[in-house]
């Protein structure tokens, strides 16, 4: 190409993106969202979850796009459909191994994102509401997640659904009716699965991409936290204002999360093409059993990224008979995050700062959140039984509920022990 | 900075926690010689397959046609494995009523496309190989691994017949068939190999494309790396 030709096709580009300028704000969003949102140069590890959900999400839709061509959403026809795609759409094993493994790597990603933000501290102000947001994306992804879970209309999905549906009912005088109602039957039945259809490839996606946009714009209003907790916009260039310690989005951190996209895709890779199943954790063998409503299997287990909240369920036990109690719990499991900042009454953000009481306390909370994750995959007699001294009861039960008192107490306790605890001072800039 | 390192260490070893095992926890099984690049073994298994367990169980998702991959010809495939009417590009359908077969059995007979997946190549081969004479069951038979199971043992006029000893649970062979041991165990071998192939054919294709698809991610990754090295020379 010539140079003439060359400076024709420029001010062809630059006529086109003004005409559109001035209909649409096409460059100002780039620049406000990318090219001039300053991020702190700061980010480590960490920071890369977020843009990798980001990517799980867009994977998801566009191989759900591709799995609902083939899909049959009937329960004399579901699971046959799905085995159709295995073997006889072209390529169709792998793009369902690819949204089978995004599903378990979605929660993969999203806790660690989620870790992040609490050993940085980003839920506190002024971010309560990136948090708000990211605790809804959370509840609509687990939505996301049962929903489909019932789709391939295996043994696991039929009763996993049976039992969760079921929940419901432990609610004192509207529940047995409200699973009625969410069921469209007495038990799980083809009615079930049309409508878990239509909430998991339409109602869900479409607030969890609303929520994922307002969750963007609330964290490009106020700036992204950092490993220092230090607030960048405090120091910022005299004459231009930008802030000292920020950078602009891009190209700095997109070809830094390309890095991150290249490395995950490794791992996503290899689960996709050597262990699709991984273990029974992503796709459990009892799966490959078509649903029958007669036949109770002698295990039921969530999948693996249910089973913490599953494990506080089993630990606590039914008061007057009932089993709301359990439920409630269950549910606080996972509400509770949403409390985190106004739970924090700590004068820093970011754990490099907090004194050893918090990271014991986020160290016991970890370890609770693991082990009853652990707990919640295998059946509760799983360790045998204590001896009479303890009414024979299982020890695995007895396990779950010192660890479910735990990680309820890291919630509980927050206020208390984060205003007790010795804080370094927030350094002035960021310590890269 | 302390802290965080060891609560990295705590999110590993959470990934290396020990994997679920399929299921028959406790019941001994033994290893089932898979190996789905043996085209021969997977030949015979097929033959096996249409000729003893597609009487009773279907293997709906599977079509014949399939094991072109396997090496068969569409000749091969029609004079020896297509019942009258059926054609290469059929499913592995059963003439059998599934619900006179239940009132037969006790149960119908399952299918067995993904039978491998919901039982693991492990457990088919010892149920094969695992059924002796129990005098208390309707059929007469019953299997080490499948307690009070509802199936005769269809393969016994090759394998013979095995009794259990109460004391010891071992099976002992007390009327040989007009297999030996050996050949009946490589016959059930290869059933076995055939019967994992089928429940993901596949399987291969995606173990080979596997290994490129980490090769070009690998040279991505560092070329990524090496680009975001560069756009960050000037971040100090």
């Amino acid at each position: 190409m010539t140079d003439k030709n060359k400076s024709k096709l420029c001010s062809v580009m630059n006529d086109t993106i003004n005409w559109v300028d001035a209909r649409f704000p096409l460059t100002s969003n780039i620049k406000a969202h990318l090219t001039e949102y300053y991020a702190p140069k700061n980010f480590n590890f960490w920071y890369f979850f977020g843009s990798l959900a980001l990517l799980v999400l867009v994977l998801q839709i566009v191989t759900g796009i591709f799995l609902t061509m083939h899909y049959k959403p009937d329960a004399d026809l579901a699971f046959g459909s799905v085995e159709y795609i295995m073997r006889d759409v072209p390529w169709g094993w792998l793009i369902r191994y690819m949204h089978s493994t995004g599903a378990s790597m979605f929660f993969v990603v999203v806790y660690l994102h989620m870790f992040r933000g609490l050993i940085y501290g980003s839920y506190r102000n002024p971010r309560e509401l990136i948090w708000l947001f990211g605790v809804a994306i959370f509840l609509a992804l687990m939505g996301e997640a049962f929903f489909g879970y019932l789709l391939p209309w295996g043994q696991m999905s039929y009763w996993g659904a049976q039992v969760i549906v079921n929940l419901f009912s432990a609610i004192p005088f509207i529940g047995p009716d409200v699973s009625e109602w969410l069921r469209g039957d007495y038990l799980v039945s083809d009615a079930t699965l049309n409508r878990f259809f239509a909430f998991h490839v339409i109602a869900l996606p479409f607030v969890l991409a609303g929520l994922v946009v307002a969750h963007l714009i609330a964290l490009h209003e106020v700036g992204s936290n950092n490993p220092d907790g230090v607030e960048i916009k405090k120091v910022k260039d005299k004459v231009t204002g930008i802030p000292l310690d920020g950078i602009p989005f891009h190209p700095y951190y997109t070809v830094k999360d390309l890095v991150g996209v290249a490395a995950f895709l490794m791992v996503f890779s290899a689960i996709i093409f050597f262990a699709p199943e991984m273990g029974g954790y992503f796709l459990e063998a009892n799966n490959f059993v078509p649903a029958d409503p007669l036949k109770t299997p002698a295990h039921i287990a969530p999948v693996w990224y249910f089973t913490p909240y599953y494990s506080i369920l089993r630990a606590v036990p039914p008061i007057l008979n009932s089993q709301f109690p359990g439920v409630a719990a269950m549910g606080l499991s996972v509400v509770a995050f949403a409390f985190l900042p106004w739970l924090d009454r700590s004068p820093v953000k970011s754990i490099r700062q907090r004194g050893a009481l918090y990271k014991r306390w986020l160290a016991a909370f970890v370890v609770s959140f693991l082990v009853l994750g652990y707990l919640g995959t295998v059946p509760s007699n799983v360790w045998g039984q204590f001896g009479a001294w303890l009414g024979g009861a299982d020890r695995a039960t007895v396990v779950a509920r010192i660890f479910t008192v735990v990680y309820f107490l890291f919630f509980i306790l927050m206020p208390w022990y984060t205003k007790k605890d010795k804080t370094k001072p927030v350094p002035e800039r960021v310590t890269g | 900075m302390k802290t965080i390192n060891n609560v990295k260490k705590l999110l590993l070893a959470a990934l290396m926690l020990p994997l679920m095992s399929v299921a028959n926890e406790g019941m001994h099984l033994d290893k089932a010689p898979v190996d789905a690049s043996n085209h021969e073994s997977l030949q015979r298994g097929a033959r096996t397959f249409v000729n003893y367990c597609l009487n009773c169980h279907s293997a709906n998702y599977m079509r014949y046609n399939r094991l072109l991959e396997i090496g068969l010809t569409e000749k091969q495939i029609k004079d020896n494995l297509l019942f009258a009417g059926e054609k290469v590009g059929d499913t592995m359908k059963v003439a059998m009523n599934k619900k006179e077969a239940a009132k037969w059995l006790g149960a119908a007979p399952p299918d067995l496309s993904v039978e491998v997946r919901a039982r693991g190549a492990d457990w088919v081969y010892s149920y094969l190989r695992g059924f002796y004479r129990d005098s208390s069951r309707p059929t007469g038979w019953n299997n080490t691994v499948f307690d009070k199971v509802g199936m005769p043992h269809v393969l016994y006029g090759l394998q013979g017949e095995q009794e259990l000893d109460h004391e010891t649970h071992e099976l002992k062979l007390v009327k040989p068939g007009s297999l030996s041991a050996e050949e009946y165990d490589v016959l059930v071998g290869d059933l076995t190999n055939f019967m994992a192939y089928m429940a993901e054919p596949a399987k291969q294709q995606r173990n080979q494309l596997g290994c490129f698809v980490l090769l070009f991610l690998s040279v991505l990754l560092v070329l990524t790396y090496k680009l975001k090295k560069a756009y960050w020379k000037d971040v100090h």
